[in-house]
């Protein structure tokens, strides 16, 4: 100890340069706590012992050290997000996403059939007016979350399950944003919503399958109908041509059968002056011609005279007949 | 050396009082002096630098910002008798500083305050509505109906006489007179989530599955129907085309039958000579026609072609 006091005592120091010391000291704490820089997103909000002072643009500025200044930096130009019955790694806002246990419930919701729907969504925002953002409401980015949570409850509350579902999703995403906006305005938060998306939109669990089973039967009835339409296709056309076919035939008979029926008439008109001209002669002719025409196909030939009309019983005729076979 | 010694014993107790006569009042903050506990003076709303008299004078900050109430999730039956959990919020300033801080004291008190009096009047409110009431607030809007769906008889809103605005405006009314006593003036109250009680939700669920199934069970026979109609129209459709086809063809036909026996009649029927010539004529060609090799023939020597098989001379 004595020692140390002695030791203590032989640095040659004199009170004018401990007094030195500590000028320098604290012209170096005031140069240090005087000047601050606001970041290019943002803009600083100057408090003056507490009093709202002034908003200054990005850049390097001074202040009035030992806590008479104060500093806020509010991102006034940093997109801003909060997430509803989800979370995305890496917030950007303090109220980003919620605790994992709280999403169920965000995201199950009642529709205005009385069904329920489990919507997951997301609003985009800036802070509009950093004035507002620090002094009008506690915590704006809670509030936010509530009146983010009560209004898509009410615009799907105002809608079927399957508006919210399937077709109505632009719609909700639209009114939500207009009425998130009015509430925000209302409380004068300083904030502006870019946009409100819906995310996931689902049946609830139980109910999936049968949500699933609807659209396989909407399947179901349009494969059905195509088949059917298959067989139309299949066959009505094809009956068309065959109809147009045998048409076709028949004109083809009307001609043959009107032609044959000329050639008949220049045929028998023909022979008919001949037969004017000499009728015994031409009838003759015409009969024996034919006679020599059809007696030659004929194979059981029996010619009779009248002087042997003894010889008929003795003709077999179901002998020749057998033969024939 | 002996001033140095004074100006700093002097300078400590200079300080303490010095702090404690001066005080920084925030942006978002009013300030209430007691001295022993009684409120005294005006109330600092603005702020800045203030100052006070040091040690019997105490400073006491009361929030100047809208505030957050955020209800606590409740379970509560509707008029409807449907058990259902209801988590509210609202929001509120502190309107009179003195009341409130006579009244209250601090944010922990006024919170179970609002806690009470919202939650009480939320039941009430809850509890004279049907849930559709509490759920949708627009009357009469009109749902947009998938095409797909239109006649299935689903996508219906159903009606509401008020809505939950009205309710939320029920709640406000009565609640709003009540806070005011405390010096916090209510700015609104708004459900934020109303769910299913755990015991309702398995029939809403059931009732939603029989709703799809319906649909679908509809998909299949409107499949199975619109394809019936189909073929029906397939069989309508070959049978016209057939029978089409076969007025033509027997139209076309008799046409040329027509005409051709109005030739055949205009040839034989021109003279006498040409009836008997066809008849003559006619009669030979059945011959042809007649007479084919199966054909037994028995002639006498008496017919014209065979005559001359017995002579010339006769």
């Amino acid at each position: 100890m004595d020692k140390s006091k002695d030791q203590l005592a032989d640095i040659p120091v004199s009170p004018r340069q401990i007094g030195f010391g500590i000028v320098v000291a604290l012209l170096g704490y005031i140069a240090y706590s005087s000047y601050y820089t606001v970041s290019a997103e943002s803009v600083g909000v100057v408090q003056r012992i507490g009093h709202y002072h002034e908003v200054v643009e990005p850049g390097l500025h001074f202040k009035i050290p030992f806590g008479i200044d104060t500093v806020v930096q509010v991102p006034v130009k940093r997109q801003l997000k909060e997430e509803f019955g989800f979370g995305t790694p890496g917030a950007t806002f303090n109220r980003q996403i919620t605790n994992p246990q709280e999403w169920e419930l965000e995201t199950t919701i009642v529709t205005g059939d009385l069904n329920t729907a489990l919507v997951e969504w997301v609003i985009q925002f800036r802070i509009e007016n950093a004035f507002d953002f620090l002094f009008k409401v506690r915590d704006p980015g809670a509030a936010l979350r509530d009146i983010s949570e009560s209004v898509m409850r009410e615009v799907i509350g105002d809608r079927t399950v399957d508006e919210v579902l399937t077709i109505g999703r632009q719609d909700i995403e639209a009114s939500a944003q207009t009425k998130m906006q009015e509430v925000t305005n209302l409380y004068e938060m300083g904030l502006r919503i870019d946009q409100v998306q819906l995310k996931n939109v689902n049946p609830p669990k139980p109910v999936q399958a049968s949500f699933d089973e609807v659209n396989e039967a909407q399947q179901e009835r349009e494969r059905m109908i195509n088949v059917a339409r298959g067989e139309f296709n299949k066959t009505v056309p094809r009956a068309k041509g065959r109809a147009s076919q045998t048409i076709q035939s028949s004109e083809g008979y009307a001609i043959q059968r009107v032609n044959q029926a000329e050639g008949d008439f220049s045929k028998f008109n023909a022979l008919l002056t001949e037969y004017v001209k000499a009728p015994a002669v031409t009838k003759r002719r015409l009969y024996l011609e034919t006679m020599a025409e059809v007696l030659p196909r004929v194979k059981n030939k029996v010619i009779l005279d009248d002087k042997a009309t003894s010889i008929l019983p003795l003709l077999q005729l179901n002998s020749i007949k057998g033969n024939e076979k | 050396m002996k001033y140095a010694y004074i100006i700093i014993a002097l300078f400590f107790p200079l300080l303490i009082v010095a702090y404690e006569s001066v005080f920084r009042v925030d942006e978002t903050e009013q300030v209430i002096i007691t001295q022993f506990g009684k409120p005294v003076g005006d109330i600092i709303s603005d702020s800045g630098l203030k100052f006070k008299t040091p040690f019997i004078q105490k400073v006491n900050r009361i929030e100047k910002r809208i505030l957050l109430w955020d209800g606590s999730a409740n379970d509560m039956p509707t008029k409807d008798k449907l058990y259902i959990t209801v988590d509210t919020f609202g929001r509120w300033r502190i309107k009179d500083p003195l009341q409130y801080f006579l009244r209250l004291r601090d944010e922990r008190s006024a919170q179970s305050r609002l806690e009470d009096i919202l939650g009480s009047e939320t039941r009430n409110a809850v509890a004279k509505h049907e849930l559709i009431e509490i759920i949708r607030t627009t009357k009469g809007r009109k749902p947009e109906v998938d095409p797909l769906l239109v006649d299935a008889d689903i996508g219906r809103l159903l009606p509401i006489t008020r809505g939950r605005r009205q309710v939320e405006e029920d709640i406000y009314s009565a609640a709003s007179g009540k806070l005011s006593e405390f010096g916090i003036e209510l700015l609104d109250i708004r459900f934020k989530r109303i769910n299913y009680n755990e015991s309702v939700r398995q029939k809403i669920y059931a009732r939603m599955i029989s709703e799809r199934q319906q649909i679908a069970e509809r998909f299949r026979s409107e499949g199975a129907g619109e394809a019936a109609k189909i073929i029906g129209n397939k069989e309508k459709e070959l049978q016209r085309i057939e029978s089409e086809a076969y007025q033509k063809i027997q139209a076309i036909q008799g046409v040329a039958d027509a005409k051709a026996t109005e030739i055949y009649t205009s040839a034989y029927n021109q003279s006498k000579a040409a009836q008997e010539l066809y008849t003559f004529v006619k009669t030979l060609e059945t011959y042809k026609s007649v007479v084919d090799p199966s054909t037994t023939l028995v002639l006498t020597t008496d017919s014209e072609i065979y005559q001359l098989l017995n002579g010339v001379g006769q």
